[in-house]
């Protein structure tokens, strides 16, 4: 982070609450902040017919920025799902790479054009390559963790996922087996209320997803998701706690979809306005400001630079990404089968 | 090392593998007791902590044998019968087929799963099928299916050597029907790779697995009858060796197509239209196909399961029809 600032008198603020230092809590702030607002242009691309599609993950930045700040990047690994925009940002995307990814461009590290926006992927980072099949993934974290463990790598691996896709087997079957062999993994699930028009209660006949971890011999815990440092201080410890061999966590965050499933989607046709605005009061992002400013962690001007800077960063993207190339027709051929 | 059955062939595979290589590990039903076939038999003592009983569920099996395999470990997932692999099925499918695909090779899944298949042991509906149709229209997954002992040990090890998914197929009714001198015998140790098992002047077999050795006692017979056969030994169904399916087409100019699978759908109507495509005009006669019946799955009576299978009798009846065309 590069915002300059004078010091200020650390007795007035109530920083130490937080677990989370000033470094990082300006990091929170701008990744969140550059989540939600990659996903805005994204979306207005859209509209305007030049991106043809758009998943985007609008009041669930504290859900996923708050868990990914928790793990240890470059060490740790993430098999996150398409609205994890906050979880890659954290793990290393930028901007540009966003804007790639959106539009399907020929050196988009994450699919190279082969998927559809949103499906992220990049070996190097620890990001694991990522289908649409939802759930899926759940069993390559565990295959991760258990190679990990018989290697005896100190890592945790955060798999993530809707609630609505706690309905498939692989969720069951990916938890029974964390829970035998005690691996590092944490299941984390960003509740956001629907599986596209499905709400909650035609998924589960329980209120809480976390209520499954006894089931399976594993902890459980649910947590505020729209609050980032309250995300943070939850996963922090279940991490450090997984890594120590202490067993697989199912940590639900409690957030909302403030947007539509996809630009494909209508979402008039199954909530109300009403609900959708009391939600949007308590958008994780704006919540995040009142907090801090309101204990005196920052500045009003040290967060307006940071908007600003997000603000460049996300426009410079947006056309920088345009002019990139696309893949050619026959780049569709290829990597069929690696050759080491 | 002399004689060994086809089960011996892969267990005595997997213990070099599990040496050489510490990445291996093993994970599937019983595997630690020695599995049901006893395919793992005396591995889990002599490699702790590396052949490991998974959970009965084959999702599992396979979605966290691609997870490991990312990681850089090799695994070799036993499936205990190719009948379960369905519920497997999405993990192969959308998953270990796509991920060196849809990342431009970023990613890769250096991983086996090994499965007996195939009838012919009173295995009725859920333990007799052939599902390699299903897995052959799977760009991004290897299909292998040897037929001799010294095959399945060099396929085995170049199958855990591989950096892609490969789908191992062992035919049960061989395991221990099959015998060879494994150290004289040929031994195919590329994938991807078929064989001319027999050369003779009147028609080409093209068989796998168990009708494989069907294939070659009806050449036998036929033999004496002055039918001369060309059999090819497939070896890996994908990708497909087609220089050598061609050339064995070419050679003869005939060409009875066998397997154990129901007929429609199957993998022989993919051979044929290779086939027609591209040597159609060395043909002498209509492409033949021995294969199971179109009926959902095997039945268990040993009477209508002798119906389902195809034998030796019913490829040299369908051989001298197509010599005589
Ligand atoms: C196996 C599978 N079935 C159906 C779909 C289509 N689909 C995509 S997202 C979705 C809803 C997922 O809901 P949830 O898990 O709650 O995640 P959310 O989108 O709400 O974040 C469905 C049904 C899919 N991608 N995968
Ligand atoms: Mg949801």
């Amino acid at each position: 982070m590069a915002a300059v600032r004078t010091r200020r008198d650390r007795s007035q603020t109530r920083i130490d609450d937080y677990l989370l230092s000033e470094a990082q809590l300006e990091e929170m702030y701008y990744h969140m902040l550059l989540a939600r607002r990659l996903n805005e242009r994204m979306l207005a691309l859209n509209r305007q017919g030049r991106a043809p599609f758009v998943i985007a993950g609008a009041g669930q930045e504290a859900a996923q920025v708050g868990a990914a700040m928790a793990l240890k990047k470059g060490i740790d690994y993430v098999a996150p799902y398409y609205r994890d925009l906050g979880v890659n940002l954290v793990f290393g995307m930028d901007a540009r790479e966003a804007m790639l990814n959106l539009l399907a461009k020929r050196d988009d590290p994450n699919a190279f054009g082969r998927q559809m926006p949103s499906h992220w992927g990049n070996r190097e980072r620890h990001v694991v390559t990522q289908s649409s099949v939802v759930a899926t993934q759940l069993l390559h974290a565990v295959g991760i963790a258990l190679a990990a463990k018989m290697r005896n790598d100190p890592i945790v691996v955060l798999a993530s996922c809707g609630e609505g896709s706690t309905s498939r087997g692989d969720f069951h079957e990916a938890l029974n087996f964390a829970g035998i062999h005690k691996l590092p993994v944490i299941f984390y699930i960003e509740n956001n209320g629907y599986a596209i028009t499905e709400r909650t209660d035609k998924e589960m006949a329980i209120e809480h997803v976390a209520d499954r971890a006894r089931a399976y011999g594993i902890h459980g815990a649910v947590v505020d998701g729209m609050d980032a440092i309250r995300v943070y201080q939850t996963v922090a410890p279940a991490v450090a706690e997984t890594r120590g061999g202490g067993g697989p966590y199912l940590i639900e965050a409690k957030c909302y979809r403030l947007w539509a499933h996809s630009s494909d989607d209508d979402d008039s046709r199954y909530r109300t306005k009403q609900e959708l605005e009391e939600w949007a009061r308590k958008d994780p992002i704006k919540l995040f400001r009142e907090r801090v400013e309101s204990d005196r962690i920052f500045p009003p001007e040290d967060l307006d630079e940071i908007e600003q800077r997000v603000d460049d960063e996300v426009k410079e993207a947006a056309q920088w990404a345009a002019s990139q190339p696309d893949p050619a027709p026959e780049d569709a051929l290829g990597f069929v089968y690696k050759e080491l | 090392m002399a004689e060994m059955t086809v089960i011996e062939a892969i267990r005595s595979t997997l213990a070099e593998e599990l040496t050489s290589d510490d990445r291996t590990f093993i994970l599937g039903e019983d595997v630690e007791a020695g599995g049901v076939f006893r395919a793992t038999e005396g591995l889990a003592a002599r490699f702790p902590g590396r052949v490991i009983d998974s959970p009965l569920a084959e999702s599992s099996i396979i979605g966290i044998s691609i997870g490991a395999a990312h990681y850089g470990m090799r695994p070799i997932a036993e499936i205990q019968f190719a009948d379960f692999i369905h519920a497997g099925f999405d993990q192969l499918c959308s998953e270990a087929s796509r991920w060196s695909y849809r990342t431009k090779g970023d990613s890769w899944l250096p991983m086996v799963v090994r499965t007996p298949w195939g009838g012919g042991v009173h295995g009725g509906q859920h333990h007799s099928q052939s599902i390699e149709a299903y897995y052959c229209h799977m760009p991004g997954i290897k299909v292998v299916a040897p037929s001799f002992p010294a095959d399945y040990r060099s396929l085995l090890r170049a199958a855990i050597e591989d950096p892609n998914p490969v789908l191992f197929l062992e035919h049960k009714r061989t395991y221990r029907l099959i015998k060879q001198d494994v150290d004289d015998a040929p031994a195919e140790t590329r994938l991807g790779r078929s064989r001319i098992t027999r050369r003779g002047n009147d028609l080409t077999i093209y068989a796998y697995g168990l009708m494989l050795h069907e294939s070659l006692a009806a050449a036998d017979t036929l033999a004496g009858e002055g039918i001369d056969c060309t059999v090819v030994d497939l070896l890996t169904l994908n990708p497909l060796d087609k220089e050598t399916v061609l050339e064995a087409a070419k050679m003869t100019g005939k060409v009875l197509i066998v397997h154990e699978d129901t007929l429609t759908g199957g993998f022989g109507g993919e051979l044929a239209a290779l086939i027609a495509e591209h040597a159609f005009e060395y043909l002498d006669a209509p492409i033949r196909r021995v294969a199971g019946p179109d009926i959902p799955a095997m039945p268990f009576h040993h009477a209508m399961e002798g119906f389902f299978m195809p034998n030796r009798d019913k490829i040299a009846a369908a051989a001298r029809d197509l010599a005589a065309y």
